[in-house]
């Protein structure tokens, strides 16, 4: 089933989820069609892509994201990723998908152990993958960070791997807010179709209730990279 | 009923903020001497018989420890 002339992007939602809803309204903004998954359900309902939304699934118990990660809509998202659709996942969403196994590397507590909420630039250092290709290279862009668990750490050899192959997407700017390895707020897999962040573009896509509408670009390009390979990565 | 014990730690190379935390609380209570504190998590686990080492590792490996952040040991008592 495909309905790529508007792009369906499906947003699950978990027990704790709490940015489904703004995700959801970023889509629409975006001109896409969101569509909600339910975490028990493994039927992706056709969509064209998915973004894994903001919140504390599951309490964040274990880990953040750990229970999550097992739940039977993860199970189908894995799956679909393998074929090519292009996933989001925004905070507790990146937390998820690295869980999972989608991304490499994991996130930890804060250096700082405090909980940061704050409007946050980044730099958009790919503008190359299925949700970045609206930015220029290089744009910097101003989107709220929320987050006690945003410290993205991954082994050495991991890292080395993300910097050579341009896998940064996200890096923060104008000084660390977590103590993430090389500044990273978000990566990408190495087909560049899944892309985690911590810093949620899903709530900077209007004016009125966000610091810019620099995210909306996140959803543009998503939309733009359904509609040129329509097929490719339909779910079934 | 058996049970196992299921210890996970953060890898020495993850810097541990919680540890880190505790070991600077302790002087202020009158404690000096602990050089480093490593937070983890404990987990008891009863089980049937019928559950093997190999499975009680893919459980360890698998949902209780991120092997790329944790290590853990598993011990029946």
């Amino acid at each position: 089933m495909t309905s790529a002339s508007s792009g369906r992007i499906g947003v699950i939602t978990f027990p704790g989820s709490l940015d489904d809803v703004d995700a959801a309204r970023a889509v629409r903004y975006a001109g896409a069609d969101p569509v909600g998954l339910w975490h028990a359900d493994d039927d992706l309902l056709g969509v064209d892509a998915v973004i894994v939304p903001g919140g504390f699934s599951y309490g964040d118990y274990l880990r953040a994201g750990a229970i999550a990660s097992h739940q039977p809509v993860l199970r189908s998202v894995i799956e679909a990723a393998h074929r090519g659709m292009p996933v989001l996942g925004i905070c507790n969403g990146f937390q998820i998908l690295c869980e999972a196994g989608l991304l490499p590397g994991a996130l930890v507590r804060n250096a700082g152990l405090h909980f940061v909420c704050r409007d946050q630039w980044l730099r958009v250092d790919n503008v190359a993958t299925a949700w970045t290709t609206r930015f220029e290279p290089d744009a910097e862009i101003l989107v709220p960070l929320k987050s006690g668990e945003g410290r993205y750490v991954a082994d050495s050899a991991t890292l080395a791997q993300l910097e050579d192959d341009g896998r940064v997407v996200f890096r923060f700017l104008g000084g660390n807010p977590n103590g993430a390895a090389n500044d990273i707020a978000g990566i990408a897999s190495a087909d560049g179709r899944v892309v985690g962040l911590m810093p949620h573009p899903e709530h900077a896509v209007d004016r009125l209730t966000g610091p810019s509408e620099d995210g909306l670009h996140v959803f543009g390009s998503a939309l733009d990279a359904l509609v040129s390979q329509p097929e490719a990565f339909t779910a079934t | 009923m058996p049970r196992v014990i299921v210890d996970v730690v953060p890898k020495p190379e993850i810097l541990d903020p919680q540890g880190q935390a505790i070991a600077r609380a302790l002087p202020r209570l009158g404690f000096d001497g602990v050089r480093e504190v490593r937070q983890g998590k404990h987990f008891e686990l009863d089980i049937d018989d019928a559950v093997d080492d190999g499975a009680l590792h893919r459980i360890a490996g698998e949902l209780l420890a991120n092997p790329v952040i944790e290590d853990w040991t598993v011990r029946r008592l």
